[in-house]
């Protein structure tokens, strides 16, 4: 759809107030869709370079305030709300309440499923947020379609499930069940059996990469490509067992809480960890990341949820008062916290999270899992007698892109979104703290000589690693100790020669004539040709 | 209380029908797409790399001469049909669908140096070293000429005989003269046997002679005495002359800005000139290793393409130094003349070993009808190749061509002498007092002086 841009610098004076300020409105929009700040020309010399450099930014600049517009203007849906009048306090509205103001769609998201035989359940929905995957500790695996609340399929595995995770789509899904991983159809057979792992804790999928990540209970993170089943990377974290982990949605970084009170991040290609942050005097309960990757929450045994900014690395904020088992952020930045059987979902207003809306259950009912829908305002909640899905107005996105991800998928559609992820597919080695580097060019430095300080310290080394080389035994009669003495000392004079073109300029190649000795080195009888200066 | 949810209904969100199209919405947060780059990075590394998968630049070979070929020239109303003519005298028209000879032109003895073609596409010229020029008919195609088995032949319209071998023809644009050049330059029109203005640009032969698009009374000729000149017929003598270290081959005019034209040099190089200002070249386009035969604009004025005597022929921008694409075949020897289709598609070179061969101008591209789904496809390719192609992985596969052995070497074998010949230029500058050495810019290196003439 083509929107026709007209250069109205001239009519700013002329505009009525109220058009102004949809001009600052939309300015303030603009700002996001040009992500970030446009290139210094100034300090260019290639004038042609430049003049390209700047239709390409002009260019920049029309499409951003296009997307602008699109935005306050043409997209289906607007996001949900509840707001209450003066002495009203948001966090008591119970859901009862909201279900009577509500309109029959939203309401039929309101439910508790009731399965009291098969353990606490965890929860994974798609990316769209059409399907749900629930996982009963003691081995029930139920695949859900939660647009006509149709179970797809439901299979027992009848040993202990500790997570579930759904692949790119729902067409398969893993399981970390009591030995091994494994991945199910869409029908419920076992595709895979991955024994490599050893006894999972957690299974989180990174969708970009297609890479299938997991921890299991001796402390070992796993990276395995789901594509062609190669093991990317096994990883010994050295910290001890830890169930605790969460995949950033920003960069693809994984992150581990531990019982330190450490969280450390990982990427695959890499043994030791990006960072590693003392986040809580006790153990670390839960990790969750907000879906623009600067916000971090982290809740301990210590009954504190801390709000970490990722860019500097520093605690913005301290939510006293529980012990939050498991966090989840939405789509719109609502950060929920289960603990017992109480949830408590914080909204920010102006960076601050504060009481938003809560939501208790009956004292049986042991929070395990929350997670937000995907483009829906749910959150759904597994507990130890099945799971329950309950309405927070305002925290999905209410605008999908059917290239991104779409509720509404047809087989078809399905298909094809299969076949462009695959050629989009990143290598392992894109996945980095600031994945805004990729594409950004290093200024190129001149190799520079090692200084002579250097060049002595590589040749200690290669001395040391010299002398300390295990000599083959021969045999034969070919194992004469004299013999081998020689071998070794000739090893370790290699190492002390230097290269012919390693030596610092002025010692290697000059000449020395007979005249530039010293006098007092020379013998006598040659004094006399020693250079007078 | 005030509270929305969101509630989407799926009517609204799905087609009524099963004949409608799908619906499909559009968001374009950022934050909906992590990771946006580094997909983006993917996709221009896939693109690069299909790129070099259909990578086909080779058509056809069109096979009938028996001699190698001297000159083409095309019919600017018919897109069709190129006319080219050998060293034995052998004028045909070829209709490029079909790699076939139409018609054949027999007449001349001995090599013809010159064709061209008068823009309403009537009348074919050719000049040769028979120092004869003749004016053909050109048939016209019809629709019952579908046996093309039967060759047929024509009969000039028209011989005219000079004193001196002739070595240049070019038609006036939108005009009825042309001009020949050989011993000295005649303006000619159809229907006078003898020529209507000569000019005598001093004692050596003019080789080259080409009018110019925009400004029909303008004419750039170029001499073996190593200058360009550039003349206007309405005065008697020249405007303009440039004079060079080496000789031109060929000049072009760039159709789209008809004040710049372009000169194929014997030393390899190609430079731009703009008309009115020539005291440097605008820019100098190089690659090829060997003499610079031949060069011909493209109708969008980008790109131009040249034909060399390294046995290659190459595309280069118009305003850029380096070729962006080289084609090469065994079979294909010294190559004398090349002309870019009139539909920017295809290039064609005529070579030494009597075949004409048709290219593709970008090598990957996918002829035929294309769906507008797949052009955006394309072009959205193109773009987000662009953005990348500086980044190491990238630049690697699209700047990939493989080049034959002779001119691999003698490019390795130029850039060892370059670079020993800056370093010691370099040496002497820093080892002398500032100043005193001051580097001239390839720009101005090669023009020896140029001069205008009231």
């Amino acid at each position: 759809m083509e929107v026709d841009l007209e250069d109205n610098n001239l009519m700013e004076n002329v505009l009525p107030p109220d058009e102004q300020e949809i001009d600052v409105e939309l300015e303030a929009k603009e700002k996001k869709y040009l992500r970030g700040e446009g290139a210094n020309l100034e300090s260019l010399k290639d004038k042609k370079l430049k003049t390209q450099l700047a239709s390409r930014e002009k260019l920049y600049g029309k499409s951003a305030k296009a997307a602008a517009k699109i935005e306050k203007w043409l997209l289906p849906a607007s996001a949900g709300y509840l707001e209450t009048d003066g002495l009203e306090k948001t966090w008591r509205i119970k859901q009862t309440d909201i279900a009577k103001e509500v309109d029959i769609l939203s309401s039929r998201n309101q439910y508790d499923i009731v399965l009291p035989d098969f353990g606490p359940y965890k929860l994974d929905f798609t990316a769209s947020g059409r399907h749900m995957l629930a996982g009963g500790r003691k081995g029930h695996l139920a695949l859900v379609d939660m647009l006509n609340m149709n179970l797809i399929r439901e299979i027992h595995v009848r040993e202990t499930v500790r997570d579930v995770a759904f692949l790119h789509n729902d067409q398969f899904f893993a399981a970390a069940q009591k030995k091994y991983a494994y991945i199910y159809g869409r029908d419920g057979t076992e595709l895979h059996c991955l024994k490599e792992r050893g006894p999972v804790a957690r299974l989180r999928f990174l969708k970009n990469h297609f890479l299938l990540a997991s921890v299991n209970k001796i402390g070992q993170l796993h990276y395995q490509d789901v594509t062609y089943g190669d093991m990317v990377a096994s990883i010994r974290t050295g910290k001890g067992r830890t169930d605790v982990m969460e995949v950033n949605p920003h960069n693809g970084v994984v992150a581990l809480g531990h019982s330190g009170g450490t969280v450390t991040m990982w990427k695959p290609t890499s043994q030791a960890p990006l960072v590693q942050m003392q986040c809580h005097p006790g153990p670390v309960s839960s990790v969750a990341f907000h879906p623009n990757g600067h916000l971090m929450a982290t809740s301990g045994k210590e009954r504190k949820v801390k709000i970490w900014d990722l860019r500097k690395f520093e605690e913005v904020q301290t939510i006293h008062g529980f012990h939050a088992k498991t966090l989840s952020f939405s789509q719109k930045g609502l950060l929920a916290a289960g603990t017992g059987s109480f949830v408590q979902v914080l909204g920010d207003s102006s960076g601050n999270y504060s009481r938003y809306m809560s939501h208790s259950m009956v004292k049986g009912y042991q929070v395990e899992k929350v997670m937000f829908r995907p483009y829906e305002d749910v959150l759904g909640i597994g507990h130890s007698m099945g799971w329950s899905s309950v309405l927070i107005p305002g925290s999905g996105e209410p605008n999908f892109d059917s290239w991104v991800a779409n509720p509404f998928e047809t087989s078809k559609q399905r298909r094809e979104k299969e076949v462009h992820l695959l050629l989009d597919k990143l290598p392992p080695e894109t996945i980095m703290l600031d994945p805004s580097k990729i594409g950004a060019m290093r200024p190129s430095r001149r190799k520079e000589k090692p200084t002579r300080g250097e060049i002595e310290a590589e040749k200690e080394v290669a001395i040391e690693a010299a002398k300390g080389v295990e000599m083959k035994k021969k045999t034969k009669g070919r194992n004469k100790p004299s013999k081998r003495t020689k071998k070794k000392k000739e090893m370790v004079e290699n190492a002390k020669k230097t290269f012919p073109g390693e030596e610092q300029g002025n010692v290697a190649g000059k000449k020395r004539r007979i005249g530039d000795v010293d006098a007092a080195e020379l013998p006598a009888s040659l004094k006399r040709f020693a250079r007078k200066n | 209380m005030r509270i929305k949810t969101i509630s989407r209904s799926v009517d609204e969100f799905t087609r009524e029908r099963s004949q409608d199209l799908q619906r499909v919405f559009h968001n374009f947060d950022p934050s909906l797409r992590p990771m946006e780059k580094a997909v983006e990075y993917q996709r221009a590394l896939t693109a690069a790399k299909l790129e070099k998968i259909f990578a086909r630049p080779f058509v056809g070979a069109m096979d009938g001469h028996r001699d190698g070929i001297s000159c083409m020239a095309k019919n600017p109303n018919y897109l069709k049909g190129i006319f080219s003519a050998s060293m034995d005298g052998d004028i045909r028209l070829w209709d490029i669908a079909t790699r076939r000879t139409v018609c054949q032109f027999p007449g001349h003895q001995g090599a013809v140096r010159g064709l061209t073609v008068s823009t309403d596409g009537n009348v074919l010229v050719s000049c040769g070293i028979d120092s004869t020029v003749r004016l053909w008919n050109v048939p016209r195609p019809s629709l019952e000429d579908s046996d093309l088995s039967s060759e047929k032949s024509a009969e000039p319209s028209a011989v005219y005989v000079c004193k001196n071998a002739l070595l240049a023809v070019d038609h006036q644009f939108e005009g009825e003269l042309f001009a020949t050049s050989g011993a000295q330059i005649d303006i000619w029109n159809h229907n006078r046997s003898q020529p209507v203005h000569s000019f005598k640009p001093g004692n050596d032969s003019v080789i080259s002679v080409r009018f110019n698009p925009g400004e029909p009374d303008i004419l750039a000729v170029s001499s073996n005495d190593r200058r360009m000149i550039i003349y206007d017929i309405r005065m008697s003598s020249a405007a303009r002359e440039i004079r060079m270290q080496t000789k031109t081959n060929s000049i072009a005019w760039n159709p789209m800005e008809p004040m710049n034209f372009t000169g194929a040099n014997e030393d390899g190089n190609c430079y731009s000139f703009d008309g009115r200002k020539n005291e440097e070249a605008k820019c100098v386009h190089k690659d090829h290793v060997s003499a610079v035969m031949d060069i011909d604009f493209s109708p969008t004025g980008r790109e131009f393409v040249t034909g060399s005597y390294d046995r290659s022929v190459r595309i280069f921008p118009y305003n850029g130094g380096h070729s962006r694409e080289i084609y090469h075949t065994k079979r294909m020897q010294r190559v004398f003349c090349v002309k870019y289709s009139s539909d920017a598609t295809y290039v064609i070179s005529g070579s030494d070993d009597t075949n004409l061969r048709l290219w593709k101008a970008k090598a990957s591209e996918q002829l035929g009808v294309i769906l507008p789904r797949e052009q955006k496809k394309h072009e959205y390719n193109e773009a987000v190749k662009n953005r990348y192609k500086h980044l190491p992985e990238i630049k690697r596969i699209v700047r990939h061509r493989h080049l034959p052995k002779p001119i691999y070497k003698a490019i390795a074998e130029s850039r060892a002498v370059n670079n020993a010949k800056k370093r010691k230029d370099d040496r002497r500058k820093a080892s002398s007092a500032p100043g005193t050495i001051v580097t001239k810019p390839l720009r101005t290196r090669r023009i020896i002086n140029e001069r205008e003439v009231e």
